[in-house]
């Protein structure tokens, strides 16, 4: 019988146990990758007096802004235009997918495994095999990013259809609408504001991812950065990182203000 | 003479004109659309206008590139490497997302408390908001090559670097989380003259365990991506480390395909663990 003696004692049981688990596995894992918790510590600090001291921008580095700024904003234009031909594609594969606008039930099946498909491989794997094919390019950045990002709209797109247009859709469906009419009187607009806020996110999201294809491809803001790095012009490296941070912030600022708008 | 056809005569039937039916109003939220929508539709264009291809014919980029997917999906195989090989370095990417997730959520729900505006003051919890988005701003890679300087490639920064991003992502989506929780929840704690880690304990933590452990799901997958891409970028070893060698070195495709299975396996195995979890709490 449940005593309230009894009902705290499972419970203290319970937290001992969630506790010993989540400690045996950090020990575990830090026993087989080697990973020293103590140095992992003390290296934080280090790591932030180095930074300090080496990616302070220097009257030197100054003369890098030009150019980082150049390939900073072509990145963000990358990062939109992939994002913006992803979404396209991904609403109408969306629409043909989804439980309420879609096609028969397997359809719906194969969207779903090719958006999961997409979805689940690796940028890394998407960069390097297309950088073997395109080259050195923008182009490769812009294919690896919007492959990446396909897969990810054509999800998010599904739950929103599913979520909030099936009611609308009924309801125009019930005066006799056509189908397409029904997609773009009542669905498209029904979740315009929430596709938007997903694009945004995508597109701050495509911005970061950006900098990694950019290090493996030789493309953008991640080239810039990885040939400073290697190069040991830290000064220039800590500008880049200080350009990076400015223009992610303005966009989640300037993305979260939109949303305030239209939601 | 006065006919039947004079004008002044004849009395035109004015017919009704139909008022208009306004379908919609005219709104900021709708003119802030069509707004975002047409810069950036605009934007796109310049780009892939401008864009810079370098001289590669596009038609046999692409045929290229069916190629080298067909030998990855069609014909994948464990290469020189051997699949024992490769399952252990998929077991150490595994573990390594396992292990900074473990961190990040730990210490980013304790800094998630403290940056909650409804729990703590206002001065402390925007001097943590503001750092966590500065940490967030800055790509994972970018973070491990920063710990690589001082504790030299390998594990521990990889380590550190996963972590400190998801602490910071973890905080963020754990105080917004926090900040959705009934006031009165909390006051009727303190009221009873709690301390403040039991009102944290009692009230906060069983009111959103389960966002909580969706969360950090959504952390762990992300998190195992990259501990992929760290490994490949960074070289930090692991799975990812294997799929940088086989596509960028040994241009072994073959490999490439059978590492990127074993990688999709993995990610399905914890997307569904994901869905079960959250069911279950839900459920409760």
């Amino acid at each position: 019988m449940q005593t309230p003696v009894n009902y705290l004692a499972r419970k203290h049981w319970k937290q001992t146990g969630a506790i010993v688990l989540i400690g045996g596995i950090y020990l575990l894992s830090s026993w087989i990758l080697k990973f020293d918790g103590l140095s992992g510590i003390i290296a934080i600090p280090k790591a932030f007096s180095w930074l300090g001291v080496n990616f302070k921008p220097t009257a030197n580095s100054v003369h890098f802004l030009p150019s980082i700024w150049q390939k900073l904003i072509g990145t963000v234009m990358l990062a939109i235009a992939s994002t913006v031909v992803a979404s396209l594609i991904a609403i109408l594969v969306a629409i043909m997918g989804s439980k309420v606008t879609g096609g028969s039930s397997l359809v719906q099946t194969i969207v779903r495994g090719i958006a999961s498909f997409f979805r689940n491989i690796p940028l890394v794997a998407w960069a390097m095999i297309l950088l073997f094919s395109f080259k050195q390019s923008d182009f490769t950045g812009f294919l690896a990013l919007l492959l990446m990002s396909v897969g990810y709209l054509i999800r998010a797109f599904m739950e929103i259809i599913e979520d909030e247009a099936s009611e609308t859709m009924l309801a125009l469906k019930a005066t006799g609408a056509s189908y397409f009419q029904v997609i773009f009187q009542a669905v498209l607009p029904q979740i315009m504001p929430s596709l938007i806020s997903w694009i945004l996110y995508m597109i701050e999201n495509n911005v970061r991812d950006a900098t990694l294809v950019g290090i493996l491809t030789g493309t953008g803001i991640g080239f810039v950065f990885d040939i400073y790095y290697k190069s040991f012009r830290f000064d220039a490296a800590g500008m880049t990182v200080l350009s990076i941070i400015l223009v992610v912030i303005a966009l989640e600022v300037l993305s979260n203000q939109i949303r305030k708008v239209i939601l | 003479m006065i006919s039947n056809s004079d004008d002044r005569l004849v009395m035109h039937p004015k017919s009704p004109q139909p008022q208009k039916i306004k379908l919609r109003n005219p709104s900021l939220s709708r003119y802030m659309i069509i707004g975002v929508i047409t810069s950036l539709v605009l934007i796109t264009v310049y780009t892939l206008t401008h864009l810079n291809t370098a001289n590669v014919k596009i038609g046999e980029a692409f045929r290229g590139l069916m190629m080298t997917l067909n030998q990855m999906f069609l014909q994948p195989s464990a290469g020189s490497d051997g699949i024992v090989m490769l399952l252990q370095a998929l077991g150490i990417s595994l573990l390594l997302s396992i292990m900074t997730t473990v961190i990040g959520a730990v210490v980013g729900f304790v800094l998630a408390v403290m940056a909650s505006k409804n729990l703590t003051n206002a001065w402390l919890g925007g001097s943590i908001r503001i750092f966590m988005a500065v940490i967030r701003a800055i790509p994972t890679i970018i973070w491990v090559l920063i710990f690589s300087i001082v504790c030299g490639l390998g594990t521990n920064a990889a380590v550190l670097g996963l972590s400190f991003h998801s602490i910071a992502y973890l905080t963020k989506a754990y105080s917004e989380s926090i900040e959705e929780i009934d006031q009165s929840t909390i006051e009727a704690l303190k009221v009873t003259g709690s301390k403040f880690w039991v009102v944290v304990f009692q009230a906060i933590w069983p009111t959103i365990i389960a966002s909580l452990v969706s969360w950090t799901f959504i952390r762990l997958e992300i998190n195992f991506a990259n501990a992929v891409a760290v490994g490949a970028a960074a070289g930090a070893g692991g799975i990812g480390y294997q799929l940088y060698v086989a596509s960028g070195m040994s241009f072994d495709f073959h490999e490439v395909g059978m590492i990127v299975y074993l990688i999709i396996a993995v990610t399905i195995l914890l997307e569904f663990i994901a869905v079960k979890l959250r069911k279950a709490y839900i459920a409760k």
